[in-house]
């Protein structure tokens, strides 16, 4: 049942005695924990695995991790499913789900191939050429082109995985657990520095992992193991596998993605994958280096793959990739993938180098294992339907063109090394600029800008001995940058590695191989985008110059590989078109990340109720026993109305509304900002932040005071009471609350750092409700004791202390319905307790509690602004509040309101609005035309149903609307499509002789 | 980034709030201040390249006002001091 046709019965880092059941595109399969996907397929013999982006040309496995272009997977079901999965770096468990991408109906037979067909219609840029064209067509060319031209599907149900954040310091960070950051990482472990390794894989070794080389001593993964015990029994160590450095941000921060449990199902309360934000004192990247591909005629079949790849697929998972292998290479790493593939049991034909003469100590290992070596030869073309079958080589001559007839091999699998480019990803995310070695032909870390340093591959080294010393110098410089003394790492000093003499004979740049006639065939330089030589040429062709103008107009380097295998070999292209070296033509922007990243991942757990949580007040349980409709209001849960039995929302408002007017209400109103000004100068300072005068505010008063931004624009509004000589308690609006306290604080200790006072929010302390309408002092005066409540001891706008039910309260006589209405304060933890004795007081009254509605029905129909109307645009004078700005005297916003354009006569003014018919509601949101010229007057900006005239009314701000009561104009709506002739008014409803609060 | 907050000690960025030039000075009788003077105050920033003097505010800490010395073009924080006055037995 178990069988895996390419797997072979011994060998590699797989754990025969645990099998994995998986399943791809609805088959079920096979794999041995410790395979990739990639790797598990090909042990299936599954060779197609995807079919390319733009041709849909069957495409299979080519590298073996984070450069994959091809083997993209939609991975997992439902909510949890995930786009563009790179089978090579998926860790196979029970119950895996994967599917290819791209194709339809199956990824063997794909009626979207066609296209391949019909390739000369689609050159480089031929969205903008062709389909874009004319503009209107393009709106119906969009979805069956994009639908066609697609990656992968994003999950169309909410993920219900969970995902956390995690910051962390180190003095010394490592990226990368291959041999040069195993060295890094003791040698900067041993000096005592607090050190982090980080390394993508699920174990440490990096490349070693695949190649299975040889140190003097043994195995070098028997060093890596060793090194990894010595490595945890550090105390101030931290190892992380299976994540991945996806950014380097400013500061030495590095942004990693742990993969926690993608691999096996989470323990409880443990998290899919977890972010770190790592802060470093110093960066030792050793990040390795990727393998290049090479263009020539159909280089993206199925079974052509990186040599690397092949090599790893084959010593790490003991899976032959292929049956019958041709190498083709110009450089000396392909020469032991050759060997260790035909030690696996792959049989290897041919070596084919493009080197005239490639090292003779590696020709003589060929020899020895029967591989016949043919120098001075490229792979002209790969030839097979749906998968490769054979390879034509041909000699080439100086020029690197190919001579006379080729010759065929037959083959199944073609292994391909254009040279390494080093990582420099990170390196060049941190602002340094990789620079052009021609030695290596490849992109090397130039200056560090940041406190960081490459070792390694990832700075051209080639050999292992050169790697494992490189790694330990740049992890002892970083201990030291970092202020550690150096100590002896012996398990460096022991990785010794006797020269063999490869790895000195310079490769050949040569990455592209065009026959002088013969059939057309596309070179793949970005298997990903598939995007062609020809492609580039155009591009030069049609003037672009600049490789971040190809690289947008070809795609060249776009997409999830973001151009690791093709990109040298794109940017060589380039300059030969251009006729420059390609040292000039430069390389495009690395950015973050490095791979994709999850958007779950970097949201963490701000995401829904956590993103903004809910604020509740001290009275939130009350209100939901009481029948609360609660409504979401900034941060804040609030009652819209409470509603009875058989009642819409609508009869609620109005009875509610109607309660108040009449008789007794009780609105919590807690969530206002509050503030406590303390100190000799308090007074002085609200002078300077309120438009209007505080100085003759007498102890037990309250007063409305209006906040300006500097600009001249009211900020904020509410009250002041001035609790003692030197100490008072202000109210803010709910919406500005923060803003209010940060900007008085900024005011305070920047602007005015002389003044003596203190600032305290005390929005949390204090639970706020206001016990409104006539018979609220009636109720009032039942349950509160040591406080005399009559008009003559409480005036409107006066204050004092009493309690209520034994417990501290501050009662205000202000008003925000119009009412007679009181605000009482009381600690939090009693505002339930004070607000139950509230109602039984008033229960003999009627009293009934009343929501946000009612409030807002209340205070629109007495013309009190708020939202609506302080929306960042009104001055004092636009609101009717500009008698309230004192004669002298400066305060924030004072200069500004000299501006023309404050003072302008054709300002939006505050006015009152009713249905010409005195029955339509007008439509929220309207703006107010004459219905004679084209331009909008104003705007409505509230609307409430008016209890006392029982009509429809709103607010609005009008353009001169002060002079042009009495006007009829329209209140119009084209999203409600709705048009009311309205009639313009005074903003105050009722009372406007202020008769209800001074009662 | 981290911003050594004098109160509370070295804290993501992700904490503050930033608030703008802090040598910036608001003219001392604004009602004498020529418009140009007032407009310059108001509305105009530079935006240096180098050694910077900011206000950031520390929202989601002691919420207090904090002076940083940020280096705009590496992100560097050189160092960063409380605001106001400090006299009597403030804390």
């Amino acid at each position: 049942m178990n069988e895996q046709p390419f797997r072979n019965e011994t060998g590699g880092l797989i754990d025969r005695a645990r099998p994995v059941r998986f399943v791809f595109n609805g088959r079920r399969y096979w794999g041995w924990d410790g395979d990739t996907l990639a790797s598990a397929l090909l042990a299936n013999g599954v060779r197609i695995v995807g079919r390319s982006f733009k041709y849909h040309r069957p495409r299979g496995v080519f590298g073996l991790g984070a450069e994959e272009p091809n083997a993209l997977v939609q991975l997992g079901l439902g909510g949890r499913s995930e786009p563009n999965s790179r089978a090579t770096q998926i860790e196979i468990f029970d119950g895996l789900v994967a599917e290819s991408q791209n194709c339809w109906p199956s990824v063997r037979f794909d009626l979207g191939a066609a296209t391949g067909l019909f390739s000369r219609l689609l050159p480089a840029g031929f969205y903008y050429k062709t389909f874009m064209w004319p503009p209107r067509w393009w709106m119906r060319y969009e979805r069956p082109i994009r639908a066609m031209a697609g990656m992968g599907r994003c999950a169309d149900a909410p993920d219900p995985e969970r995902y956390e954040h995690r910051h962390a310091h180190c003095d010394v960070a490592v990226v990368g657990g291959g041999p040069a950051g195993i060295a890094a990482a003791l040698a900067a472990g041993a000096s005592g520095a607090r050190v982090c390794l980080v390394d993508e894989g699920a174990r440490l070794g990096g490349m070693l992992l695949s190649t299975g080389e040889q140190m003097d001593e043994g195995p070098a993964l028997d060093w890596v193991a060793e090194a990894e015990t010595e490595l945890q029994a550090l105390p101030n160590l931290r190892i992380l596998t299976r994540a991945t450095v996806f950014g380097y941000y400013d500061d030495n921060q590095l942004g990693i993605v742990e993969r926690v449990a993608d691999h096996r199902a989470p323990a409880p309360g443990e998290p899919r994958q977890r972010v770190w934000h790592l802060h470093a004192r110093q960066v030792v990247l050793a990040t390795g280096a990727h393998e290049r591909s090479i263009a020539f005629g159909d280089n993206d079949l199925p079974g052509v793959m990186l040599a690397s790849a092949a090599r790893g697929y084959a010593n790490r998972y003991a899976v032959r990739p292929g049956r019958a292998a041709v190498m083709f290479t110009n450089n000396d790493t392909a020469y032991g993938a050759a060997l260790d593939l035909q030690r696996s049991g792959v049989a290897v034909t041919a070596l084919v180098d493009l080197r005239a003469e490639p090292p003779t100590v590696l020709a003589s290992r060929l020899a020895a294992a029967g591989i016949e070596l043919i120098p001075g030869s490229a792979a002209v073309h790969a030839t097979g339907g749906r998968e490769v079958r054979a390879v034509a080589i041909s000699r080439i001559d100086e020029a690197g063109v190919p001579l006379g007839i080729p010759r065929e091999i037959p083959c199944d699998l073609l292994c391909i090394s254009g040279g390494w480019n080093p990582a420099v990803h990170l390196h060049a995310q941190a602002r340094g600029k990789p620079v052009y070695d021609p030695a290596i032909a490849a992109f090397l870390p130039g200056n560090p800008v940041q406190a960081e340093r490459s070792a390694g591959a990832a700075r051209g080294r080639a050999s292992l001995g050169a790697c494992i010393a490189d790694g330990a110098a740049a992890g002892a410089a970083a201990a030291a940058a970092a202020g550690f003394q150096l100590k002896p790492a012996p398990l460096v000093t022991r990785a010794a590695i006797a020269d063999d003499g490869t790895g000195q004979t310079p490769l050949r740049a040569i990455w592209r191989i065009v026959p002088a006639g013969g059939r057309k065939r596309k070179r793949f330089v970005d298997l990903q985008n598939d995007v062609t030589d020809e492609d580039i040429a155009l591009a030069v062709r049609e003037g672009y110059r600049s490789v971040e103008h190809v690289k947008r107009y070809t795609t060249l380097g776009m997409g999830t590989d973001q151009g690791k295998t093709s990109n040298t070999v794109g940017f060589a292209h380039i300059a030969a078109a251009l006729g420059g070296d390609i040292a000039a033509v430069g390389t495009t922007s690395f950015r973050p990340p490095y791979v994709p990243v999850a958007l779950g991942a970097l949201a963490g757990m701000e995401g829904g109720k956590h993103f903004l949580p809910n604020r509740r007040t001290a009275m939130h349980e009350w209100h939901l026993g009481a029948g609360a409709l609660m409504l979401q209001s900034g941060p804040w849960l609030r009652p819209q109305c409470y509603l009875r039995p058989g009642e819409s929302i609508d009869e609620a408002v109005r009875r509610e509304a109607i309660g108040v007017r009449n008789g007794v209400g009780l609105v919590d109103v807690s969530t206002l900002g509050k503030l406590e000004l303390f100190g000799p100068d308090a007074v002085e300072f609200l002078e300077r932040v309120y438009i209007n005068r505080w100085r003759s505010l007498r102890v037990d008063r309250c007063r409305y005071g209006v906040m300006l931004r500097e600009d001249g624009i009211v900020f904020d509004d509410g009250t002041t009471t001035r609790i003692g000589n030197t100490h008072f308690f202000m109210t803010t609006t709910t919406g500005q609350a923060p803003l209010v306290a940060r900007r008085l604080d900024y005011c305070r200790s920047v602007l005015w750092p002389e003044l003596d006072l203190r600032i305290v929010n005390v929005t949390e302390q204090w639970a706020g409700m206001t016990i409104a309408g006539p018979d609220s002092r009636r109720v009032l005066a039942r349950v509160v004791e040591k406080l005399d409540v009559s008009s003559e001891a409480l005036p409107y706008m006066g204050y004092g202390t009493g309690t209520i039910g034994g417990i501290s309260v501050r009662v205000f006589r202000i008003s925000f319905s119009g009412d007679l209405a009181y605000e009482i304060y009381a600690p939090a933890g009693f505002g339930t307790a004070i607000w139950e004795r509230l109602m039984q007081a008033g229960a003999e009254f009627g009293i009934a509690p009343y929501g946000i509605d009612a409030l807002n029905t209340l205070r629109v129909e007495k013309g009190h602004v708020a939202g609506g109307e302080l929306d960042g645009r009104v001055t004092a004078d636009d609101l009717g509040l500009g008698r309230m700005i004192k004669p002298d005297g400066d305060f924030i916003g004072r200069r500004s309101l000299s501006r023309p354009g404050l003072r302008d006569p054709a300002r939006w003014q505050l006015v009152g609005l009713m249905p010409e018919d005195r029955n339509t509601p007008v439509p929220p949101g309207a703006k107010l035309v004459d219905g004679k010229s084209d331009r909008y007057l104003g705007e409505i900006t509230s609307t409430a149903w008016s209890p006392v005239l029982r009509l429809p009314i709103a607010l609005g701000l009008l353009s001169g609307g002060r002079s042009r009561h009495g006007e009829r104009l329209y209140a119009t709506s084209p999203l409600a499509g709705r048009h009311v002739p309205v009639i313009v008014g005074s903003s105050t409803f009722v009372d406007p002789e202020g008769k209800r609060l001074h009662a | 980034m981290l911003i050594p907050c004098p109160h509370c000690g070295q804290r993501p960025h992700s904490e503050f709030t930033y608030g703008g030039d802090a040598t910036l000075r608001r003219p001392s009788d604004p009602a004498l201040a020529a418009d140009e003077e007032w407009l310059d105050y108001l509305y105009l920033r530079d935006n240096p390249r180098g050694l910077h003097r900011e206000f950031w505010h520390h929202t989601l800490g002691c919420e207090r006002w904090i002076e940083v010395r940020r280096d705009t073009l590496t992100h560097r924080i050189e160092g960063a001091s409380a605001t106001g006055a400090r006299r009597g037995t403030r804390t």
